[in-house]
């Protein structure tokens, strides 16, 4: 169980082997490795009713920018990303190693920042949470920062520090997505080629630090059935996790399927499409942020009420949240992605589809968050040169 | 006082009085209200025979009933079980809790046997005893009507009156405080129905907090499949469970001797939905909306009921399912008991009784007249009154619900160690083992499962005494519960504080149900789950359950719950959880 979790970890860059300390709890506790630190989360699972534990050193580029907005946030960062707003929060910052005051902390939160030592998650069902949590904090506190950097940029308010900091996260080599080789060709007209076509969809968009495994879901229509990966399942352990669903709603099987279900069928209903991908790729979900319209009302409501067409890259940006909601980005995304490649939702990330098989929707994943990253650091460097150049 | 009244009033039947109480607030504090609350006070008369007149039925609402906080509509029904003999409650909807809170009232006390049938009405400044002779063996929906300007009503119907062991309280026509057989305690009191309407306000200590709040737990629920999906219980009801039990291989089918059901394609929420177009209702202040209800008032069938009337009963008739259910909520019977009643007596007698004739054997069990009238007398005496126990698929003499424990071995587990008998909602574990909230678990394997039981028991006993929906908890957590909590009451807790009190709430029901003399081998599954000789002739088609996996279980459950092994609280821990001077 724990050689699961460390190996995730790992391949998703989110700690290095060596470091992560986990501790599952039934009857009695267990422990993946020995560590010095055991003694102090020993007396932090005392004081909660928890099951499973996770600390760990997060990797770099995340160590940097962790503990660079742990020492400038004042006690709580607050990201405003749509999985932070949804499901964090806010991640509180521990400044001592003291158990009881962690514990204090974690009563009210899934995670806690120790800066410059490392995060603490837990899990009150399975290690799986505090796995989930700490990849939402890395993801969130990346998110946060590049955006961070950017909105300062525009304001002229980035200190030396910030800069410094900057510089050192962006030489880094950090989660660069790559890729070069092809996916299984469509049509896929039969169940098993189907489900071997999201599997290896899901697989390769992790892989290849597209999109961290959680954050995201994939479906396929054959006929008259849509294959939906499951809500809670990974991209790349997709093995037992889709369901088919009558598209008729003959059944409710699909109860399980993936928040998104309502949005996978939506855009279906409007553009035809029969493979649909969605992730959360880093750098497009920071230029959907990236907003430069000075004193809009909707400010901090962009979210659910941003009404401009906003586009990165030319691809479309919409509001939403997740699910069904009034605001829900089934409402939004459908209509948004004729006659696109993609539709990015604000602040949470990317949708794209495609016909034949995956093919289409992985590489306009894997391109316009490319895209999106260049365009970042090209919108840094023509931030810097303006400004250097006024000065 | 903020969230809460701070006044309970207690009701003594034998001498038509009231009076009003009010608790200390560390009895709020450290019971909090609904479940909670009502244990508190069950606790001295709990060795009671559940037919003294001295035995208590309590009614308590909790501090967010009746505010704006998501889910606010329960509340909690209780005595000691006429079927189990253990506690006996029931969380329930509808309007009840909501009305009380609004007289004044946290919660009833109600004591007492009166000479006469009568009714109680409540209102903001008076507890009135009304004759009800005229109106005795009335069915619930009549009683409804005679009521129909007391506000909301919790009624009993003929089955209590004769005596059926798992006759429920009605609520407002169509929601059921179930399961424990709680008809037979105001039966037992004469009295045939409570009315409360009231007009007053909760007074609430941060309100815009808690408009903040409400929105961080609508935005969860708004993103759960389970509840807000296209297909979760907001569209389709509980009922939406339907066709993943069966695809999961575990619908309970002809009394538990197979997990699936040849005709689930016909009998699913779908093909209700389909048939009936039924329109969404609820509890009040919910959102969710999850009961479905048709244009001419017909209730559809949730998914214990609808699984149940099907399935175990081998009954592949929809509008028999829809006349069982509203049979079974006219008398004031459980379904789930009334279904597996009929079950285990077709399983005995070798013979399936025809979908036709199971609406009139429904009426001969509430009215305890004609060929089935001995069947009141619940699955598990029945089936040891014939000689053949093994044909009573029950814990506690309560009869499980539509899960089968074979497909998921924390269900297993939960169904055993539950304080009042073979209940799938005390730790809710299908939240895991099958909609994967908040993340899946391994649901063939019992690792972990003790402590996620024991959490998720205190998860619900505060969601229970709050009040709020155990379906919530799909989305939300204590965590963004306890932020409601302090914004209604203006008491600063956190999600792992009320933890704390749902751990105290559910060591003290173990401690009531122990001195009934309820142990470990009480805990327990029938013995067709683990495939033993006699019954293995079952066609099954999931494997049995390893009885020494999960005996270890029960044993680990034991240690995180702080009992000792033979599943019986210690002094220790009592004194731990404050509970050493009860
Ligand atoms: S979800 Fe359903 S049962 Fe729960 S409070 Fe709402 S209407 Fe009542
Ligand atoms: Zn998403």
């Amino acid at each position: 169980m724990f050689r699961e979790f460390e190996d995730k970890l790992l391949a998703a860059g989110l700690t290095e082997r060596s470091s992560p300390v986990m501790g599952f709890l039934d009857a009695s506790l267990e422990w993946n490795r020995d560590d010095p630190v055991i003694p102090i989360l020993e007396e932090v699972i005392q004081g909660l009713s928890i099951n499973s534990i996770l600390f760990s050193k997060p990797a770099e580029p995340y160590r940097t920018i962790i503990s660079y907005l742990a020492r400038t946030s004042g006690g709580v960062i607050c990201p405003e990303d749509c999985e932070t707003r949804t499901f964090l929060h806010d991640l509180p910052v521990c400044r001592s190693m003291d158990s009881r005051e962690i514990a204090t902390i974690l009563k009210n939160r899934k995670g806690v920042i120790l800066p410059d030592v490392g995060l603490i998650t837990y899990g009150m069902v399975s290690l799986e949470q505090a796995y989930v949590t700490f990849s939402s904090i890395c993801f969130a506190c990346f998110v946060k920062f590049f955006s961070d950097y950017l909105g300062a940029l525009r304001n002229r308010h980035v200190d030396e520090l910030l800069q410094k900091t900057f510089e050192q996260v962006a030489n880094m080599p950090g989660p660069h997505p790559s890729f070069s080789g092809a996916l299984m060709k469509g049509p896929l007209d039969s169940e098993r080629m189907v489900l071997d076509a999201m599997d290896e969809a899901g697989r390769l968009t992790v892989e290849n630090r597209l999109v961290d495994s959680y954050f995201g879901n994939i479906s396929c229509r054959l006929g008259n059935t849509l294959y939906i990966s499951q809500t809670g399942s990974s991209l790349d352990n997709l093995a037992g996790c889709i369901d088919p669903i009558p598209m008729d709603g003959s059944s409710c099987t699909g109860i399980t399927a993936s928040s998104e279900l309502d949005a996978h069928l939506g855009i279906i209903r409007e553009t035809g499409c029969n493979t649909i991908l969605h992730g959360h790729p880093r750098f497009s979900v920071i230029l959907s942020m990236d907003c430069d319209k000075a004193h809009c009302e909707q400010r901090g409501q962009c979210h659910i009420r941003c009404r401009e067409e906003r586009d990165v890259c030319r691809i479309p940006v919409v509001p939403g949240e997740v699910g069904t909601g009034v605001y829900g980005l089934c409402n939004t995304v459908p209509e948004a992605i004729k006659d696109h490649d993609g539709v990015i939702v604000y602040g949470h990330g990317l949708f794209t589809i495609g016909n034949e098989d995956f093919s289409k929707p992985f590489f306009n994943l894997f391109h316009i968050e490319k895209q999106c990253r260049e365009e970042y650091f090209r919108r840094v460097a023509d931030l810097l040169s303006r400004q250097s150049a006024g000065h | 006082m903020y969230g809460w009244c701070g006044k309970i009033a207690r009701i003594d039947l034998t001498s038509q009085t009231w009076e009003v109480e009010k608790p200390d607030i560390s009895i709020y504090q450290n019971f909090i209200g609904g479940r909670g609350l009502a244990g508190y006070y069950l606790s001295p008369h709990i060795h009671r025979k559940w037919h003294a007149p001295e035995m208590p039925l309590l009614i308590f609402a909790g501090p967010l009933t009746g505010t704006t906080s998501p889910t606010p509509g329960r509340s909690t029904f209780m005595s000691r079980s006429p079927l189990t003999g253990t506690i006996g409650d029931s969380s329930v909807g509808g309007c009840f809790g909501t009305e009380l809170k609004k007289t004044g009232f946290d919660g009833l006390i109600i004591t007492g046997r009166s000479r006469r049938n009568i009714g109680l009405e409540i209102t903001n400044t008076s507890v009135q005893f009304v004759p009800a002779d005229a109106i005795h063996g009335m069915t619930t929906s009549q009683v409804q009507a005679c009521c129909k300007d007391h506000g909301s009503v919790a009624a009993i119907g003929p089955a209590a009156e004769n005596g059926v062991r798992f006759s429920n309280i009605i609520i407002d026509g169509h929601y059921a405080a179930g399961r424990n057989g709680l008809g037979l305690i105001l039966a037992g009191k004469k009295l045939k129905y409570i009315a409360v309407t009231g007009t007053g306000k909760i007074r609430i200590f941060d309100p815009e907090k808690l408009k903040d709040e409400r929105e961080n737990i609508r935005r969860l629920m708004a993103a759960s499949p389970a509840i807000f999906g296209r297909f979760g219980i907001s569209a389709y009801g509980t009922g939406a469970l339907y066709d993943l039990m069966d695809a999961r291989n575990m619908m309970p089918t002809d009394n538990f001797q197979k997990t699936r059901f040849a005709h689930a394609w016909s009998m699913n929420a779908h093909a209700y939905e389909k048939q009936y177009k039924p329109g969404k209702t609820g509890c009040r202040g919910c959102h969710v909306q999850c009961k479905k209800i048709t244009d001419s008032g017909r209730s559809i069938p949730e998914f214990e009921t609808m699984s149940h009337f099907s399935a175990l009963i081998n009954n592949h008739d929809r509008e028999t399912v829809m006349e069982a259910n509203r049979i079974c909520n006219e008398m004031g019977m459980d379904t789930i008991s009334a279904a597996s009643v009929l079950a285990c007596r077709q399983e005995i007698s070798g013979k399936r009784i025809p979908s036709q004739n199971i609406v009139g054997a429904l009426l001969e069990i509430a009215h305890g007249k004609g060929e089935y009238a001995n069947l009141g007398m619940g699955s598990a005496r029945l089936a040891r009154s014939c000689g053949r126990p093994d044909a009573a698929i029950t814990v506690k003499q309560q009869d499980l619900s539509a899960y089968d424990p074979r497909g998921a071995m924390g269900m297993a587990l939960a169904f055993a160690v539950s304080t009042r008998g073979a209940c799938h909602l005390r730790a809710y574990p299908i939240s895991h083992e099958i909609l994967r909230k908040p993340v899946a678990t391994d649901r063939f394997r019992f690792t972990g499962k003790a402590r996620i039981i024991k959490i998720n028991e205190d998860v619900n006993a505060v969601a229970d005494s709050l009040t709020a929906c155990k379906f919530t908890f799909f989305a939300a957590s204590l965590e963004e519960y306890a932020a409601v909590f302090s914004a209604v009451t203006g008491h600063s807790l956190t999600g792992q504080d009320l933890l704390k009190t749902g751990e105290r709430i559910c060591y003290h029901e173990r401690m009531m149900n122990a001195k009934n003399g309820f142990s470990r081998k009480d805990d327990d599954l029938p013995p067709r789950f683990f495939g033993e000789p006699e019954t293995s002739q079952s066609a099954a088609d999931l494997k049995p359950i390893d009885r020494k996996a999960f005996q270890k279980a029960v044993s680990d459950y034991y240690t995180v719950r702080g009992l000792d092994q033979d599943g019986m609280p210690v002094a220790e821990k009592i004194k731990e959880l404050g509970l050493d001077g009860i």
